[in-house]
């Protein structure tokens, strides 16, 4: 699918976040796309609406900022463990992105309170 | 012949992947009660096993997301996640998929459950395996109940599709068994993992023990989110079973919060009448 000129330079940003979650999601249940994503990360990404943000976040396995943007937590927790994460080192990124880049931006989690 | 076995369990990932971290007094007792929940349901001597489960995006995604959704295969996979993470290995689960077809169909004429001939499992549904099957030698069939991408079914309705799989069941040759999973408060998933509304869950317990339906479906969506939270949808697969055993009373077997689990842990099982000549019931709600 064709990326649009304002997705390219990050407006739209809660628009992609279906696309963000359903690569995830691909990602985390198809080894093929899993070996994608290792030989030819550019190409995959390109097959998915991302803007700027996005893509630079998963490009970076960037779990804290992903998280803030919206991505379903349960998604993300198989996308972490999938990159290797231990898990006091994915609970803290989800802690830094929020510190970072503050609360959660869209979605469920942008519902819950802070109960810490 | 009919169902044959009812009981709840919890599936974190964290019960098997992050064992070693618990206060080892406590898991190995709460790990003790799954055993007792498997030899009950293996007494029971099932032919296969339903799991009602509150998948987490393994199998079904925004594009297509089903209310409730049955496998219909001869053979499932799991777990999707990474191994070593769950501590539990990659394995080839049996299904039954003409006992499926069977249940489906029968389901058909009171609630619009989807089918899937593909399921791969995720901590959801391998977890319970894990101590209630773990020689993987029981037919199971998966059922999924949408917990996580709402819009979400209304509790009313979980607890009619209880009833209704009640009747499924008890219109088959076959000796069947019963497991939801899910729940109860907490917080997976987040910065917020390892909260646990013990209070929350032990009220919840009370009202799922006595089968309650009335008080179990009067939660509403925000005050779950705000007491329980996103979580805690998860009631659903507990109301399921509810429904299924409606008129019967449970027995808890073990409740304790387990912070490294991210979890309130629960084993439970639920009274199955047998031979009430149950009535079909038509109402929709």
């Amino acid at each position: 699918m064709a990326l649009t000129a304002c997705r390219r330079l990050g407006y739209d940003g809660t628009m992609s976040l279906y696309y963000v979650q359903k690569l995830l999601y691909q990602l985390n249940r198809d080894p093929l796309v899993r070996k994608r994503f290792e030989s030819d990360k550019r190409a995959l990404l390109d097959e998915y609406e991302l803007n700027v943000e996005e893509r630079a976040a998963i490009e970076a396995g960037d779990v804290g900022l992903l998280y803030v943007m919206g991505v379903n937590g349960q998604i993300l927790m198989h996308y972490a463990a999938l990159l290797g994460q231990p898990w006091d080192v994915y609970i803290a990124a989800m802690r830094d992105g929020v510190r970072k880049h503050g609360p959660v931006r869209a979605g469920l989690y942008s519902m819950l309170k802070d109960r810490r | 012949m009919s169902l044959v076995f009812a009981g709840v369990c919890s599936h974190a990932p964290g019960i098997t992947g992050r064992a070693a971290r618990a206060d080892a007094r406590v898991r190995d007792t709460f790990y003790a009660k799954l055993g007792e929940l498997r030899e009950r349901l293996e007494a029971a001597k099932p032919d296969a096993l339903i799991v009602v489960a509150a998948e987490h995006f393994a199998n079904f995604f925004m594009n297509n997301m089903p209310a409730y959704c049955m496998g219909m295969a001869d053979s499932y996979e799991g777990p999707i996640e990474d191994e070593e993470w769950l501590a539990i290995k990659r394995n080839r689960v049996p299904g039954n998929a003409d006992l499926s077809r069977r249940l489906i169909q029968a389901l058909l004429s009171d609630i619009d459950v989807a089918y899937a001939e593909e399921w791969k499992f995720d901590h959801g549904i391998m977890v319970p395996l894990h101590f209630l099957t773990p020689r993987y030698d029981l037919p199971v069939i998966p059922v999924n109940v949408n917990c996580q991408g709402p819009p979400l079914t209304p509790l009313k309705r979980a607890y009619e599709f209880g009833r209704v799989l009640r009747r499924a069941c008890d219109a088959q040759p076959e000796r069947i068994a019963l497991v939801g999973t899910g729940g109860i408060s907490h917080w997976p998933a987040t910065p917020d993992s390892g909260t646990i509304n013990e209070a929350w869950d032990r009220e919840f317990l009370a009202r799922f023990l006595a089968n309650d339906a009335k008080a179990l479906t009067s939660y509403t969506d925000e005050e779950t989110l705000r007491d329980a939270g996103q979580g805690g949808f998860e009631i659903r697969t507990f109301l399921t079973v509810a429904g299924a055993t409606e008129g019967a009373t449970g027995e808890l077997l073990f409740y304790a919060p387990i912070p490294i689990f991210a979890v309130g842990c629960t084993v439970a099982t639920m009274a199955v009448k047998q031979g009430r000549g149950r009535p079909a019931s038509h109402k929709i709600v």
